[in-house]
């Protein structure tokens, strides 16, 4: 058996199954409290809570089979094949190769034109998979290097499935959400309100039933929102990871992250905001912010730029041991 | 990669498959025979170097074994445009078997030394009349070989490419998948 060089990142896996672990745990209880309120208090107030189930499973399934349509499509992105220019030749060389390497299906590759240099992955497996880069990430500011170490951080976003994995996490996030909306509805029109027939006769139970799950919602929803964040970021992480272990040069993609972090934060609030609902999946996110409030750091979807940079020399290292 | 891979978000990185390789003099004679092909004698390792001490020493190595003994090919090293490194054997053009032992060599060498994951693909090449050339392409991760014939231009010749699956077939394990057919333009010993 040949030594390998490719230790796994035990920190970073157990940190992970910790995160998802904990987001399971507030799924359970989650449901739980649901079943326990809406058999407490009858099922007056249970369709609240079915539709905002059903809603909310409509809304991760279609984002599940449509993310790459939906990202390309809020991106302007357009697929290109190998012949559509020296652009995407180029795109489609390095795309090849590191397919090869890392014995993968090749994705479909798709250019943004967009003056933020940038690159996101999407589609919920390896065969629907698409990457797409920004026009400025190929105008020169990045050499060839930099540039395979950006796409090969998205390539092992497709080797892991983030897509999929985030969307079945944000699920309870999205039910959550969507069963705050309700209850503050409800509460408002349906609690409150005198318009309704006396016929009604447990009213009074159905407002408290109502401002419970308004309180279960919130809570759930704020405690799935901070673990999803972090979950991302871990998942960064690993890409971060998996990417410069596949190029072999930790130390290009660290420098492509300087390049491009620092370039992002320099571009004027308009494009930041239109490049905005795309974040999770970008390379770099356009929000950069100022990363000294630790508020901002619990936000955010991706890792701080020193934490990334640190990983990566720790990489550097292990190879060239 | 597993379900639980997946799920944390692990990539294990791939190990080469080498020993497939050694079917390529037998279909060396085969192409010849079929189909008027015949090798130049040279051949050539791809594959992505690491950055670091411990991998310049091994790759420094390796020149130094080439270079060594009687009947010593002509090596050289050179970088293409996507920054993988191409390590190019000539022989005499009847000695296939001695190339792809050479060719083994350097596999061997990088996966002794722990980067057997950073082995991209084996080029032979073969050439016929007016001016044809080809070259049968191993994938290391897929362990499956493919042919590429380029045209001038960035055009192949897939016509030649997929006549020469036929003539080969049974002789090498070719890439079953064509969109794993990736083009190598410009590759050294071409």
């Amino acid at each position: 058996m040949a030594k390998t060089r490719y230790a796994p990142d035990r920190g970073l896996t157990t940190r992970m199954t910790l995160t998802m672990f904990l987001l399971g745990l507030v799924f359970v209880a989650f449901v739980i409290a649901l079943i326990y309120l809406l058999g407490a208090f009858g099922v007056g107030s249970g369709a609240i809570a079915f539709f905002a189930i059903a809603l909310g499973l409509a809304l991760t399934v279609g984002s599940f089979f449509y993310s790459d349509k939906i990202a390309l499509s809020a991106a302007r992105a357009v697929e290109v094949g190998p012949q559509d220019g020296p652009m995407a030749a180029k795109v489609h060389g390095i795309v090849d190769r590191l397919c090869a390497l890392a014995d993968m299906p090749k994705p479909r590759v798709a250019i943004a034109r967009s003056p933020m240099p940038n690159a996101f992955a999407t589609g919920r497996n390896a065969k629907k998979a698409v990457l797409c880069v920004t026009t400025s990430l190929m105008d020169g500011r990045l050499d060839d290097r930099e540039l395979e170490g950006v796409i090969a951080h998205e390539m092992s976003h497709v080797a892991h499935k983030d897509v999929a994995v985030m969307t079945i996490a944000s699920f309870l996030g999205i039910v959550a959400g969507l069963l705050v909306r309700f209850a503050f509805y409800g509460e408002l029109f349906g609690g409150g309100g005198g318009g309704r027939g006396g016929n009604n006769n447990n009213n009074g139970g159905g407002a408290i039933v109502l401002l419970v799950m308004l309180a279960v919602g919130i809570v759930v929803y704020a405690v799935s929102f901070l673990l999803i964040r972090l979950l991302s970021r871990y998942r960064e992480l690993a890409a971060d990871r998996a990417g410069a272990l596949l190029t072999g040069q930790p130390s290009a993609l660290a420098s492509a992250l300087t390049k491009v972090s620092g370039d992002i934060a320099r571009i004027p609030q308009k494009d930041l905001r239109k490049a905005e609902p795309l974040n999770a999946f970008y390379f770099a996110p356009a929000l950069s912010g100022k990363a000294g409030a630790s508020l901002a750091t619990l936000f955010s979807t991706h890792p701080s730029l020193d934490r990334r940079l640190r990983q990566l020399s720790e990489i550097s290292e292990q190879l060239a041991k | 990669m597993g379900f639980l891979d997946t799920l944390l978000g692990r990539t294990k990185p791939v190990p080469p498959k080498l020993d497939d390789l050694f079917a390529v003099p037998t279909a060396a004679i085969t192409l010849q025979a079929a189909m008027g092909l015949v090798p130049t004698g040279a051949g050539s390792v791809c594959f992505r170097a690491a950055e670091g001490r411990a991998f310049s020493d091994i790759e420094k190595d390796v020149r130094e074994l080439l270079s060594m003994g009687s009947e010593a090919p002509q090596v050289e090293v050179t970088n293409d445009s996507y920054g993988f490194t191409w390590l190019v054997c000539r022989h005499s053009a009847d000695d296939v078997a001695a190339l792809v032992t050479d060719l083994h060599a350097v596999n061997s060498s990088l996966v002794d030394g722990g980067f057997g994951p950073q082995l991209l693909c084996t080029l032979v090449s073969f050439t016929g009349e007016s001016g044809r050339r080809l070259g049968i392409v191993y994938l290391y991760k897929r362990g499956t070989f493919y042919p590429f014939a380029p045209l001038g231009g960035e055009r192949r010749d897939n016509a030649l490419e997929l006549q020469v699956r036929g003539a080969v077939g049974a002789d090498l394990k070719i890439e079953a998948d064509l969109s794993r057919w990736f083009p190598v333009w410009g590759a050294p010993g071409l």
